[in-house]
């Protein structure tokens, strides 16, 4: 895992990514400067994962991720307290643990951070929930800020000429929107290098992930999970940038010097959904003590994985179009041709999905996922029924057995 | 070769003594609130019964739940491994699975092998286990052992639409308050299991024959409701409660070859 550990065993040394702390570093200080986004003049905009943030980033607008907190609340073991105020208020536990987490935190400014910065105002894009409308529909209230939402309709097959031109359109009126808080026009130009750097940025993230197709692989999805958080919060930065072409030549060194990420790499795994974000560190051992190695994760490469529908020369209008193809905005039809790719490219042996209780969007049809894999591909699937962030969803007994009984299918 | 299989569940601990595959011995003990000392006291048990001592064992697999608490043990195998193996040697015609312990269902798809080839498990929730069943022949204050046989007399199953079992057993409590009989109320409860049991088969995709292994196979009552929803025949064998037991003693012999 990414954790740097006690001791100095050199092997375990070798092992550890370098990067991690430029990494950390880099989110500490994007924190504080939003924090401290009042002293300095800066607006804040609450965006969605999902979120086209090219414009914020043009606009010099600090963009905050609510979902980035809840992923640190659940890191952070502090979910089931903060989710426990959303339910005192009256959300129910069905709810989003992202959206119940992230509310109590609004209320009681607890949490790893004591809370967000408060927004000036709110971009939400449905690309990646229905709930997340609702969700920053309340947070408009309660700051008393303007929303603005992003409508992208999902895709079945095709994604027809007039449903383009709807989602071109309202990225036009996202800008109107933008020029009306900030009180100056969008500099064009500027744009477009932003646009330049986002292509650029999830390039190398992509590159990044390709690096797990090596046997043995440097780095694992758990890794990934934590090197995720610049593609979504600065997206379209010169520091992105740096930082994963930084990564992404750690990860070359590590094929060239043979350095793999679990020491004794058997048996290859995609991982399916979002993290365990409380458990990372327990599932990373307890995969690698079979010497099981999460090669690959559909989740983590949702943000490249619409590189394809994007124009450079043409980058806002081809992003609108391809925010709207994301992972989870697409029928069951066009994610199986995505798993089969992937486990293809990565050489798995076997496919983990966390059924997150959650994220409708993404565990909804995966029962059907899985037996197309099992039936097509041939590759043992195991779902393992949890939360993102509420720990009370998560069963460390009837975990251990399905990963136990699942690996001994795999050995055998 | 001698080997023991030990299975520490939720609620029993059983014990299998294996001499070359023949089966010599079997032992049944509660679990009580100490799982490790359980493990430990079956297989006294069961070898005090047989004359035998701990010696004689060459080979133990350790499985259940408690499995990681049998620090004798020279493996631990998940149950779903182990029922598997220990159903393919009592019938090797048989191609599924369905182990209703104490507090969870599991559903296990085997090749002709024996061999694992998928499985499912109950959400962390006690419907559909043995538990559910306990609760509600204790609301009803009817003998567990009996509770199989009670249903076959029903004429008409009362409807148990809760799949919480906290909340079934309310809906148990208004169902006697309404008069409904004795009769028809456990049979309802053995169909809202078998209901449940037969979703988590349908998933992994029912394979013909079934045999029922697990605590909750020696209750007739729930084998015939499973055996009407899934129309098909289920076997149930007289080791379904030790089977995990005896496959942990027969995969024990697999370790030293």
């Amino acid at each position: 895992m990414s954790d740097p550990g006690q001791g100095a065993d050199p092997e375990k040394e070798r092992r550890k990514i370098k990067s991690v702390q430029k990494m950390k570093e880099i989110m500490t200080n994007y924190y504080i400067e939003a924090k401290g986004a009042a002293d300095t003049g800066k607006k804040v905009a609450w965006i969605t994962s999902g979120g086209p943030v090219e414009p914020l980033i043009a606009m010099d607008v600090i963009p905050v991720y609510p979902e980035n907190h809840g992923a640190m609340i659940g890191a952070s073991k502090m979910g089931v307290e903060l989710c426990e105020k959303a339910e005192e208020m009256g959300y129910p536990r069905e709810l989003c643990s992202y959206a119940r987490s992230d509310i109590g935190c609004s209320i009681t400014g607890g949490g790893p951070i004591g809370g967000l910065p408060e927004p000036d105002f709110l971009i939400c894009c449905n690309n990646i929930c229905g709930t997340v409308m609702k969700w920053y529909e309340v947070a408009s209230r309660y700051y008393d800020v303007p929303l603005f939402i992003l409508d992208t309709p999902f895709t079945h097959r095709e994604f027809p000429p007039a449903a383009k031109q709807y989602v071109i359109d309202q990225i036009y009126e996202y800008i109107e929107f933008l020029e009306r808080q900030c009180g100056r026009k969008m500099d064009y130009d500027r744009m477009q290098e932003v646009g330049r750097l986002s292509v650029e940025g999830l390039r190398l993230w992509q590159a990044v992930l390709d690096s797990g197709a090596h046997k043995p692989a440097p780095m694992t999805a758990f890794d990934a999970f934590f090197h995720l958080a610049l593609i979504v919060t600065l997206r379209g930065t010169q520091e992105a940038v740096d930082y994963y072409r930084q990564l992404r030549d750690e990860m070359q060194e590590r094929i060239e010097q043979g350095i793999g990420m679990v020491p004794n790499e058997k048996y290859r795994l995609l991982w399916d959904n979002l993290p365990v974000w409380y458990r990372t560190k327990w599932l990373s051992e307890k995969f690698a003590a079979h010497d099981a190695c999460l090669v690959g994760d559909t989740y983590t490469s949702a943000w490249s994985g619409v590189l394809p529908y994007i124009d450079e020369n043409n980058f806002l209008e081809s992003m609108s179009v391809a925010y709207s193809q994301v992972y989870i905005n697409v029928s069951l039809d066009i994610m199986i041709d995505t798993l089969r790719r992937m486990i293809d490219k990565y050489d798995v042996d076997g496919l983990v999905m966390h059924s997150n209780r959650s994220c409708k969007p993404y565990s909804l049809g995966q029962y059907d996922l899985q037996r197309m894999v099992m039936e097509e591909l041939k590759i043992p699937t195991l779902v393992l029924e949890a939360d993102m962030v509420d720990e009370r969803s998560f069963s460390e007994s009837q975990i251990e057995t399905r990963i136990d009984a699942f690996m001994e299918i795999l050995k055998s | 070769m001698i080997t023991a299989g030990i299975d520490v569940g939720s609620i029993t601990a059983k014990a299998a003594v294996l001499d070359a595959a023949n089966i010599v011995g079997t032992k049944i003990i509660s679990t009580g609130y100490d799982a490790k000392k359980a493990g430990r006291s079956v297989l006294d048990q069961l070898l005090e019964t047989l004359d035998m001592a701990a010696q004689d064992i060459q080979a133990l697999v350790a499985t259940g739940y408690g499995r990681n608490t049998v620090d004798f043990a020279d493996k631990t195998i998940t149950e779903i491994t182990c029922h598997g193996a220990g159903a393919h040697f009592l019938n090797p015609d048989i191609r599924f699975i369905i182990d209703v312990g104490g507090q969870d269902s599991k559903v296990i798809r085997i090749n002709e092998a024996g061999k694992v080839m998928d499985f499912a498990m109950n959400d962390k929730c006690a419907a559909g286990t043995g538990r559910f069943l306990e609760v509600m022949a204790r609301a009803l204050e009817a003998d567990l052992d009996q509770f199989g046989d009670i249903f076959l007399k029903a004429e008409n199953p009362a409807k148990i639409s809760s799949v919480c079992t906290v909340f079934a057993e309310s809906e148990v409590i208004s169902l006697i308050a309404k008069g409904e009989s004795r009769e028809n109320i456990i049979a309802g409860i053995h169909e809202s299991v078998a209901a449940r049991i037969s979703a988590l088969a349908k998933r992994v995709g029912v394979a013909e024959p079934v045999m029922m292994t697990g605590g909750v196979a020696k209750n007739i009552g729930a084998v015939k409701a499973l055996e009407d929803k899934l129309e098909t025949s289920i076997r149930v064998s007289e080791f379904a409660q030790v089977n995990g037991a005896i496959g942990a003693a027969l995969l024990a012999e697999r370790l030293n070859r």
